[in-house]
């Protein structure tokens, strides 16, 4: 039994153990669980991936004269002037205007807000312009002018909905290919995609939230952030399987961190033809080992962890609620799943190579005592579902 | 030298004048060597770009190299029509299915990092549509 204090004065003298949730795998299986759970302090977990509920708050300070920005653009690309005279917040999934989206199918989508965040964390200029309707305290009704991140007062990325505790494996069982935001997709099941760092990835490590909850900090691109709220979706109510790990969406965070302290590397724009444009961002979350239970919880494996085939040509976009199959993390990395004796090619969205990197930075951030855990200020709700749009029958 | 056939894949860069040799035909007619073209931009009076594999003994496949450069044709041993960009690349793999000769592969699948072999690309193009982060470009 230890508590966070304790872990963190064992950081703070540089005698904190800390594994990868990779690496614990072994050490358990080693050491057994018992003696595992007296020596590891700490358990690094993470992933990389297209978080598509993204975007950040942008305080650019005050023009001479000033002015009470009403619309504005970054790079073309349009954001939400609506906040206050001169904060914007630009959506990762926001198209540059005048791309011509999927009127030319299937549409390119190379540029757009996570492109734009991608520059800003690695320091190049961005051109912003605003309009406004001027006010007597505000005169100015337009403005053209180039900033780095540098110049702002804060940039400050929020992501409503991030750290997706599982996901789906996406199909084409139809007789067309399909662009869909999980990549191309063959038809006849040629091909599925998928997304999750499965047995490296934060919920599936804490799939209860035993640790995880909202004040957590968390490694976010490079950044200390933290979560702020469970995150949109959430839906912990599952189905759950071995170490009661989900087998579908399941648990999300809201994580929010300062974009003037991230790594360009783990901030990265996504363009995926014939979707749109979102952005991938590295998050690495420790987990502090309190007891064999939570040890247990850290040395879930790919072989163990599930994830649904649903066909995204049919069942998905109309909401059927079917499920193909179901496949596991060892199964999709390995290259090809099988589907009713069929052998599927799987590719993944999210970076596996970059989780990895990701846990071993955290891990060495935690080992030189630069990273301090944190109890969270109040627990994740573990029972409750997503619900349908309700749509009025007038 | 050894009479074994051996393939070279070269990227050959035509300057705007040198476009309307027919120097597949002498490769084939004068140096024996056997041809497969992936990738073609020739258009008149602008400047052009073919890759190709060229099978053949090792001297053939040097008298025909000569021979294209005799020509004023540029042969880029090292660039490929194709550039894989390893910095932008976030080894995310979803190139990897699309990829029909494995030039772009993922051989350790502990660590999955995406590894490219440009020898092994047939310049398809196909990982261009699907990379999410701009990695694969096309020189042409």
């Amino acid at each position: 039994m230890k508590n966070i204090e304790q872990i963190n004065d064992k950081i703070s003298s540089g005698k904190a153990v800390v594994l990868t949730a990779e690496e614990v795998i072994d050490y358990v299986d080693k050491k057994g669980l018992d003696q595992a759970a007296r020596e590891v302090d700490v358990v690094t977990t993470a992933t990389f991936g297209p978080m598509c509920s993204s975007g950040c708050f942008l305080n650019f300070g005050h023009s001479k004269p000033k002015m009470r920005m009403t619309e504005a653009w970054l790079d073309d690309v349009s954001t939400y002037a609506g906040v206050a005279a001169v904060d914007l917040f630009l959506g990762a999934t926001q198209l540059q205007a005048n791309d011509p989206a999927n009127r030319d199918y299937p549409g390119d989508f190379r540029f757009g807000g996570g492109h734009v965040m991608e520059k800003l964390v690695a320091g190049e200029e961005v051109q912003l312009f605003a309009l406004s309707y001027g006010t007597d305290e505000y005169p100015l009704k337009e403005l053209r002018t180039t900033f780095t991140i540098n110049d702002l007062n804060q940039c400050i990325m929020v992501n409503p909905r991030n750290c997706y505790q599982n996901y789906n494996v996406a199909v084409n069982t139809s007789d067309r290919p399909i662009h869909t935001y999980l990549g191309y997709l063959k038809p006849q099941m040629k091909n599925c995609g998928y997304s999750s760092a499965g047995q490296l990835s934060p919920l599936l490590n804490d799939p209860f939230y035993r640790t995880i909850g909202v004040g957590t900090r968390v490694w976010l691109a490079g950044a200390q952030g933290h979560v702020y709220s469970e995150g949109t979706q959430h839906s912990p109510t599952c189905e759950r399987g071995h170490l009661g790990v989900p087998s579908e969406g399941a648990g999300t965070l809201a994580l929010t961190g300062d974009m003037k302290k991230m790594l360009p590397e783990f901030v990265r724009g996504v363009s995926l033809k014939g979707y749109g444009v979102s952005l991938s961002v590295g998050v690495g979350i420790p987990i502090p080992i309190l007891d064999e239970q939570m040890l247990l919880q850290t040395t879930v494996r790919d072989r163990d962890i599930m994830a649904q085939v649903i066909d995204y040509s049919t069942d998905y976009p109309e909401r059927t609620g079917r499920v193909l199959g179901s496949v596991s993390y060892e199964e999709l990395k390995s290259g090809s799943i099988m589907l009713d004796g069929k052998k599927i090619e799987a590719g993944g969205l999210s970076s596996y190579s970059k989780a990895r990197k990701i846990a071993g930075i955290l891990q060495e951030e935690i080992r030189s005592g630069q990273f301090l855990l944190t109890r969270p200020i109040a627990p994740l709700p573990l029972e409750q579902s997503m619900k349908p749009l309700k749509e009025a029958s007038s | 030298m050894s009479t074994e056939p051996i393939t070279r894949k070269l990227m050959l860069y035509f300057p705007e004048c040198e476009t309307e040799k027919p120097i597949v035909y002498h490769l084939v007619k004068d140096y024996d060597l056997i041809i497969n073209i992936f990738r073609a931009r020739v258009t008149p009076e602008e400047e052009g770009y073919l890759v190709l594999d060229v099978t053949g003994t090792e001297e053939h496949i040097l008298q025909g190299t000569e021979f294209i450069r005799s020509l004023g044709i540029r042969i880029d041993a090292v660039n490929k029509g194709l550039a894989w960009d390893e910095n932008k690349c976030a080894q995310c793999g979803s190139c990897v299915p699309h990829c029909p000769t494995n030039a772009l592969s993922i051989p350790d699948r502990n660590t999955m990092e995406i590894v490219f072999n440009t020898e092994e690309c047939i310049e398809c193009l196909s990982c261009i549509k699907v990379c999410p982060f701009a990695a694969v470009s096309s020189l042409f």
